[in-house]
């Protein structure tokens, strides 16, 4: 069985211009010990759905159109607060993007960690003493590699470099041993070579607690090191899902193929880019059929008039393509 | 953290000297004529005179200055040339009386304010939410002495639920006196009854007070609360599983109090200087009454006084806020 389960979702934002059909028709299964990552342009619906796995998203303005997204056997979106906060960190981690503005920044970080485990315990209906929570939390900075962590309790976000904070985030995700760890662009906000330290962090955490991970980014390469499965975005709709090898061999998707075509590649500088052409589709009035039609060099009348439903077209290989032959 | 306080400290000093020019200079080039004024109407110019050398108003402008500073220093705020009396002893008897209302006011919009505009935030465009909006635009937008002629009318003449006016009941004699705020010096002489009568001849123009104050709270706490809960930081909390209750009540109201906070020392120092209006309506002896009178009569002294402390207030409450904005906001505790 698989630990997380997302059928058929859609979401929508209602909004003063209208409603944005922010997604669609979301497919995704994820296993035990699986390292997924989910990639797409800016603005396709990553943290959305990745909000969507704890429900997050405050309704109104979201409203959920249709789906299911099961974790663990449950159904969540069957679930109320109470019984939500229990998967809140304790089955479901999340970790965010912007270390700067994911952390409180009148409160400790002792504090803000300490609040983090003391939800933990009431979730588990455990009592601990201040003391104990303490030695907890410095722990789990331990545990992040954060030098000297009884120290940095006492410290507050603004004396700290960006890839602690990171680390801290990181560290709260850890507290309630949840099974699945959603990272959503972890390391975006960070330099490259502190980049590549939370990544390496990241990695050896899923491999040693044998975590499944969830990571969402915008930069294949990022997905690559860590991830073993690729799921691509487009626009709100899944549109390929696949081994990663397989995906940076044989990309089935048009906008895989794209997306693809415009990474760099170090060892080729003399290569041209292909960027897409065209922009990304307005969600308030999405293009009917395949959302990427307007946009893809292959598009036939088929794709302007009929939604390519998500198929299995090779071993582990999904795509939400007309064109795309079974091989 | 000392540091900051020094400086904070000096800064004050420096505004107080400048406060203390800044009237002194005024009240001298105002056209009236203390001397003459004091000496009444039917007084010869000889009186007038003898009037002027007895008040120092002969003196050369800076002598009189340094004169009047060196007095401040030892407490001395001169002579009332109207009434004759002290000016720090006026003061030291109306000075309180204000303090006292504006202090069971702010305390009425601090503990109603920060909730109702927490849950205004928290239940947005529910009817809670609308409900204190028309609190926060009728507190702008309603006259203080139609108000508080209105609240009397219901409360104290038909319904008879508190009295109308004055400090205490007539019969009821005032405790004894420690700091001439009825409220402590009942409770500290242990007179409950005294208390609960000052209680209820406060509680009327308290709330009329309040008002105007309770509006912007629940403004500023309602926006600031909004804001707040929209951050990265309160929905990584929720992420994490902490309770709703505990993120509105402890994590997010902690940031949302900051402009709060702000807000609570300005008001503050305008209620005390401002409660004129509400004093007059309530025939509550306070500052406001006496500084009016003062200034009808054209006698500076008391005016200057009344001036003087009132700055002074509204600047240590500057220096509260500060405090407690560094008390909240570790980022400033660092700051040089
Ligand atoms: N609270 C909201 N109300 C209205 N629209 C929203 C809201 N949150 C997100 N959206 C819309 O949903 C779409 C997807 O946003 P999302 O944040 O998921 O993008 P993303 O794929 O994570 O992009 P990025 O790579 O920039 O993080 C965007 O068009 C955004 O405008
Ligand atoms: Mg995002």
């Amino acid at each position: 069985m698989s630990l997380l389960e997302v059928v058929d979702y859609s979401l929508a934002f209602d909004g003063f211009e209208g409603t944005h059909q922010v997604l669609d028709a979301i497919d995704l299964a994820v296993d035990v010990g699986e390292t997924v990552g989910l990639v797409g342009e800016t603005g396709c619906g990553k943290s959305v759905l990745a909000k969507s796995l704890l429900k997050l998203n405050d309704i109104p303005p979201a409203r959920i159109l249709s789906g299911s997204i099961r974790f663990d056997g449950r159904d969540l979106l069957a679930l109320d607060e109470t019984a939500l906060r229990a998967i809140r960190g304790g089955g479901i981690a999340m970790i965010f993007q912007d270390p700067m503005t994911f952390l409180n920044p009148v409160f400790s970080i002792g504090d803000q960690m300490a609040e983090v485990i003391r939800a933990r315990d009431r979730a588990d209906n455990r009592k601990r003493g201040a003391r104990d929570v303490r030695a907890a939390a410095a722990a789990l900075l331990a545990a992040v590699r954060l030098p000297d962590a009884a120290a940095l309790l006492d410290r507050y976000p603004h004396e700290l470099s960006g890839g602690m904070r990171q680390r801290v985030l990181i560290a709260m995700a850890l507290a309630g041993h949840a099974r699945l760890l959603v990272a959503d662009e972890p390391t975006t906000a960070l330099d490259v070579t502190i980049q590549s330290q939370v990544l390496a962090l990241l990695a050896d955490l899923v491999a040693a607690q044998g975590l499944t991970l969830l990571l969402i980014s915008h930069d294949l390469g990022v997905i690559g090191a860590l991830c073993r499965r690729i799921v691509v975005m487009y626009a709100g709709t899944i549109v390929e899902d696949a081994p990663a090898a397989q995906l940076f061999d044989r990309p089935l998707h048009p906008y895989t193929q794209g997306l693809l075509a415009a990474v760099p590649d170090i060892g080729r500088p003399e290569r041209r880019l292909a960027g897409i052409p065209g922009s990304i589709p307005n969600l308030l009035a999405p293009p009917a059929g395949c959302r990427f039609h307007p946009r893809c060099p292959l598009a036939i009348e088929r794709c302007r008039r009929e939604r390519p439903a998500l198929r299995r077209i090779a071993a582990g290989q999904r795509v939400a393509c007309h064109l795309a032959e079974p091989v | 953290m000392a540091r900051f306080l020094l400086s904070r400290l000096g800064l004050t000093i420096l505004m107080l000297a400048g406060l203390v020019l800044i009237t002194f200079v005024i009240s001298n080039v105002a056209p009236a004529d203390p001397a003459a004024l004091a000496a009444g109407p039917d007084a010869t110019r000889d009186m007038v005179e003898t009037v002027r050398k007895e008040y120092g108003l002969d003196r050369p402008l800076p002598e009189q200055f340094v004169r009047y500073v060196g007095g401040l220093l030892a407490g001395n705020f001169g002579r009332s040339v109207a009434t004759g009396h002290m000016v720090a002893e006026d003061l030291a008897r109306f000075f309180p009386a204000t303090f006292e209302l504006v202090s069971v006011s702010m305390t009425l919009a601090i503990l109603l304010g920060v909730p109702l505009g927490m849950l205004a935030a928290v239940r947005r465009n529910h009817w809670l939410d609308h409900a204190t909006r028309v609190i926060a635009v009728s507190g702008v937008a309603l006259p203080a002495f139609w108000f508080g002629l209105l609240l009397q009318l219901l409360f104290a003449v038909q319904l008879g639920l508190v009295p109308t006016s004055g400090r205490l009941e007539v019969g009821t004699p005032p405790p004894p006196v420690l700091t001439n705020m009825y409220l402590v010096d009942a409770l500290v002489a242990g007179q409950l009854d005294t208390f609960w009568d000052a209680f209820g001849h406060a509680v009327l123009p308290a709330i009329v007070l309040a008002f105007p104050c309770l509006a912007s709270i629940i403004r500023v706490n309602r926006a600031e609360m909004i804001e707040v809960l929209g951050s990265d930081y309160v929905l990584a909390a929720r992420a994490h599983g902490v309770a709703r209750a505990r993120v509105v009540g402890v994590l997010a109201l902690r940031n949302a109090m900051l402009p709060t906070v702000a807000l609570i020392g300005l008001r503050y120092g305008w209620m005390l200087g401002g409660t004129v209006l509400v004093e007059t309506v309530f025939d509550w002896p306070g500052i406001g009454l006496y500084a009016v009178s003062s200034a009808i009569a054209a006698d500076f002294k008391p005016i200057m006084g009344v001036t003087l402390l009132v700055g002074l207030n509204f600047m240590f409450a500057n220096l509260l806020v500060d405090l407690a904005y560094a008390g909240l906001d570790p980022r400033l505790r660092t700051a040089p």
